[in-house]
């Protein structure tokens, strides 16, 4: 039982695999063996995992759509684009504020977070067509605020009754003049899960976007920081960070962003990849048309936020930000040092289990490592084997059948605008103190001998892991939350913090550390059992005899 | 302002919905299907939809909502999912063991057309139905209606469950419409003191407002039964609460059956509760038992108590239909004025009866069914109201305009109560109103002058 304190369950990770896919049909378990990996960290080589491949019918995962992951995730942050949904009123609706992505309106004051839009479309539109209606509709849109651009997102009965809607947005850009439209072919149905509306997206903002405003701008050490959607304010805590070390941050893709840093993000000097997943299309793409190298960061853990500015100051290779990094470091880290040995009395030892997205399963471990915690188990939902088993084996990938539709775009080198960012000497000597441009380790090596790697989780695999494996904690999403609470163990949300935040930065290690001790050493796990269910042998008797 | 957008100046708009007030069909049949025991709802099309309903429930209910999909992709998006269907039936029998499955459809099945009765069809002459176990669907277009013609659809398939044996089973059916669980509970509690026996569906209680106890139930004590639903055809009767929610599955009973039914208001405020009472009374042929008079003599008696606060108050309303009017016409009692009223959800009935009920108001009265809630909140630009009553999206107009906002509907994401405490009978009348009072006297006491901020209401 979840009530009584148990440390270091035994348990032998080939036997909880083999329990997993007891249950299955035999095609589901053939498919779910090579989805469910025993991290066996073998020097030379991770074993492989199956990833991104279809989702099986029936298995209740927690998988979402490719319109999630273009709307919902990608352009859903940026304050001054109104986003409008071409399909029924649904999409639109679930995607309105569920997302905690904070922005500030700044002085400009535009931000359409809290709207939604959407075309709502009806069966007469589904039988004649919602060409009229969404030309209709953005007009209406135009009118009413004038913003500097608009985008338009497919759902999944456009792609079906053929609304072109890419000819639509051009010919309202055209017609205003001062507003830049485009569309998204985001349907639902393409790909197998989020990930590929993350592509489309990339690719739109790309061809859309980036590179429309060459202006000049200002400030010293240019970075843009790639796949950062300022949940909880993680986002402000990173750059609240970057301004005290004096980096200049030139577009953020994209939490609390705007249309002009997109446009402007060709100008930056580097890229700082923080989600991987979501947007290492766009890194490859400015460096290919642009020069602008990319490394991946971590600003999840405060150790981690440290390496990763050490790792921005190397680069630019300036005593004067080295210097000022190293201060800043220096004067964040008493505070969360202190955090850090008060909760590790209560958190040492204990153990996690995480099931988020694409990126947030990796980077929280730096976290829970900080804590003394160990994490026995851990997957993605939409995570390629790129994420999982780190970049070197994106040449042997194969696009299966379900992806194959997802465009790739072809980017060169921009006549006028590429510039290498340094050297081939300065690469060069960067390269042998150890420095890895355009690399991703991924999830594997990081996890421990024997952890257990799990590539689009379900329910019936989430319960049955925490009845086996009992871990002290259990990180993954809304509709896991409850479930797994259920059954006596604390759950965090990682996706939405479960109202709380930031946990990036130095800041949000100290709020992760105080929420995840709160959670394990809650006293609520202790009240499952009523005192009378706890003794039922006794038999009752009257409290005065 | 987090609305600074918004203007005042209101302009038509043809084919821009804006902060819409409903969401789509298949939620309403994931969420009518969780009222069934030991049901699992599955959404035949691409799984987002799914992702997103299931969401959706969770953060309003806080609980557990399970539910499976048939994971669309590209391949049968375009040739058809019945493949995936049949897979899904496979493996959710295998893995999860339901009683019966409930299958409703999005947008991307009803476009292609997948026929799920053949799809059904064939599952069943593929043996891939277990002995005992049973699979219902309905067809829930997402661009048709709302998120409450879903949940009637799914509420129409459980009646066509109805299987009669020509023996009167001595029950009322009792349809009680898009409520909480604490509401279904509460209709479960009148009808027992009025000693009247029935069967109520679905019924979310003891599914949705499930204890922590160390243990998981994917399928939780509560819910109708598929026995219950097989015995909706013996019944005496139906009382159908809500006639977009409810009337047509009542209706279907009746026509097909031979249940007679009739279609009430839901039992939201005095008025309407009195008139389910009554019903209940004439149908089942008992007499109302003193303890309903005397929870409806408290009712009254805060309705006197407190009357000063409520008398001429502007209100805005958003929401549902059947909720709506009976809050309406609640609002109306208590001598408040609803003045703005929209819900996104179609009915040309809606804003006729919304008219009805307010036409001895001393102000004209907006109603606007296909509304949304940029419309509302343009609406109280132009006229300011001193409450507004909807869901929590209304949390961004009511401080924008600073306005007292009572959360009530779907969905409330931000506050708890609504699944524990009913707002339907005498006794949800008295909660109601407490909450109206709460924030209008919580108003008061904010703005009141330093001389006169009281002690005593």
């Amino acid at each position: 039982m979840a009530t009584t304190k148990k440390k270091l369950v035994q348990w032998d990770p080939v036997r909880v695999k083999a329990e997993l896919l007891a249950k299955y049909p035999s095609k589901v378990a053939r498919k779910r063996a090579k989805q469910i990996m025993l991290n066996e960290a073998l020097a030379n080589e991770t074993p492989e995992i199956s990833a991104n491949v279809r989702t099986t019918p029936g298995i209740i995962t927690m998988r979402g759509c490719t319109y999630a992951g273009c709307k919902g995730v990608i352009m859903g942050p940026t304050r001054d684009i109104v986003n409008l949904v071409h399909g029924p009123i649904g999409c639109g609706f679930y995607a309105w504020l569920t997302r905690r992505n904070q922005t500030n309106a700044g002085p400009d004051g535009e931000n359409y977070m809290n709207y939604c839009f959407s075309t709502d479309m009806q069966d007469s539109d589904i039988i004649f067509g919602g060409e009229k209606k969404l030309a209709q509709a953005i007009q209406e849109a135009y009118d009413l605020f004038h913003p500097r651009s608009i985008a338009v997102f497919a759902t999944c009965p456009v792609g079906l009754i053929g609304d072109d809607i890419h000819t639509v947005a051009k010919r309202m850009k055209e017609k205003f003049g001062d507003c830049n439209v485009y569309a998204f072919s985001c349907e639902g149905y393409k790909g197998v899960s989020q990930s590929a509306g993350h592509h489309i997206a990339n690719n739109q903002v790309f061809k859309h976007i980036v590179g429309e405003n060459d202006a000049e701008k200002p400030g010293k050490y240019k970075i843009n920081l790639l796949g950062e959607y300022n949940i909880g304010g993680d986002g402000f805590e990173i750059e609240r960070i970057f301004k005290k070390c004096g980096i200049t941050s030139i577009a953020t893709f994209s939490g609390n962003s705007t249309y002009d840093q997109f446009a402007s993000a060709h100008k930056a000097d580097l890229n700082a990849v923080m989600c991987h997943r979501s947007i290492n299309y766009v890194a490859d793409m400015l460096e290919t048309k642009f020069g602008i190298p990319w490394v991946k960061v971590n600003f999840i853990g405060a150790d981690a936020t440290a390496k990763s500015l050490r790792k921005i100051a190397q680069y630019f290779a300036d005593q004067e930000l080295v210097d000022l990094v190293e201060a800043v470091i220096a004067e964040e880290m008493p505070e969360v040092l202190a955090a850090r040995t008060e909760v590790r009395t209560r958190t040492e030892g204990k153990t996690a289990m995480m099931f988020v997205g694409g990126s947030r399963a990796h980077h929280y471990k730096e976290l829970f490592n900080e804590m003394g915690m160990k994490t026995i188990s851990a997957g993605y939902e939409f995570g390629h084997r790129d994420d999982y088993e780190g970049r070197q084996v994106i040449p042997t990938l194969e696009v299966d059948a379900d992806s194959r539709n997802i465009e790739e775009i072809h980017v060169e080198a921009d006549e006028t605008r590429y510039k290498p960012r340094k050297t081939p000497a300065e690469f060069k000597s960067l390269e042998e103190a150890g420095y890895t441009f355009k690399h991703y380790d991924g999830l594997v090596p990081d996890m421990d001998k024997g952890t257990i790697i799990i590539d689009d989780l379900n329910q019936y695999e989430a319960e049955k892991l925490v009845e086996l494996m009992k871990p002290d904690i259990f990180c993954a999403g809304i509709k896991e939350k409850y479930s797994i609470q259920k059954l006596g163990v604390p759950m965090k949300q990682l996706h939405s913090y479960d109202s709380g935040g930031p946990y990036a930065g130095f800041k949000g290690a100290v709020n992760f550390y105080q929420e995840i001790d709160r959670l394990v050493n809650s006293r609520v796990w202790s009240y499952m059992q009523a005192p009378w269910q706890k003794n039922p042998e006794l038999s009752a008797a009257y409290g005065w005899e | 302002m987090l609305l600074r957008h918004t203007p005042k100046e209101i302009t038509e708009r043809s084919a821009l919905a804006i902060n819409p007030a409903k969401t789509c069909q298949p939620i309403g049949a994931m969420y009518a299907a969780l009222g069934i025991h030991g049901c699992l709802p599955h959404s035949h099309g691409s799984q987002g939809c799914c992702a997103y309903h299931r969401s959706a429930l969770t953060r309003h209910y806080k609980e557990p909502v399970s539910a499976a999909t048939s994971s669309f992709t590209e391949g049968a998006s375009v040739f058809g999912g019945q493949a995936n269907m049949l897979q899904a039936i496979d493996n959710i029998f295998a893995v999860y063991d339901p009683e019966i499955i409930a299958i409703h459809t999005t947008c991307l099945s009803e476009t292609i057309g997948d026929d799920l009765k053949q799809i059904k069809k064939k599952a069943e002459a593929e043996g891939k139905i277990p002995k005992g176990k049973e699979i219902i669907s309905c067809s829930t277009p997402s661009y048709v209606g709302s998120h409450v013609t879903g949940f009637s659809s799914m509420v129409t398939s459980m009646a066509k469950m109805a299987e009669p044996t020509g023996k009167k089973n001595g029950k009322l059916n009792i349809i009680p419409g898009w409520v909480e669980p604490a509401d279904m509970e509460e209709i479960k509690r009148l009808v027992g003191l009025a000693g009247v026996k029935s069967i109520l569906f679905p019924d979310t209680s003891g599914v949705l407002n499930g204890p922590l106890s160390g243990e998981y139930k994917m399928f939780p004590e509560g819910g109708t039964t598929v026995k219950e639903l097989k015995s909706t055809g013996d019944s005496i009767g139906t009382l159908a609460l809500g006639e977009w929610c409810s009337g047509e599955a009542a209706r279907w009973l009746d026509a097909k059956m031979k249940v007679p039914c009739r279609v009430l208001d839901m039992p939201f405020g005095l008025s309407a509760t009195d008139r389910f009472i009554d019903a209940l009374r004439m149908i089942a042929g008992v007499s109302v038992p003193e303890e309903i008079a005397l929870e409806r003599g408290q009712l009254v008696d805060m309705i006197s108590d407190m009357h000063q606060y409520l008398y001429h108050k502007k209100v805005a309303l958003v929401g549902d239909p059947d909720q709506l009017l009976a809050m309406t016409e609640f609002l109306v009692s208590l001598d408040m004025c609803p003045i703005h009223i929209v819900t996104g959800t179609p009915g040309k009935k809606f804003e006729e009866r919304i008219k009805e009920i307010t036409k001895d108001m001393p102000f004209a009265v907006n109603v606007r069914a296909k509304g949304d809630m940029f419309l509302l909140h343009q609406w109280i630009k132009n006229e300011p109201v001193d409450l507004l009553i909807g869901n929590t999206y209304c949390k961004y107009i009511a401080r924008d305009e600073d306005v007292p906002l009572v959360r009530w509907g779907f969905p409330i994401l931000d506050r708890q109560g609504h699944q524990y405490f009913p707002t339907v009978g005498y006794k949800g009348g008295l909660r109601l109103l407490e909450k109206i009072l709460g924030v209008l006297l919580d108003r008061l006491d904010r703005d009141a002058p330093e001389h006169s901020f009281e002690l005593v209401m």
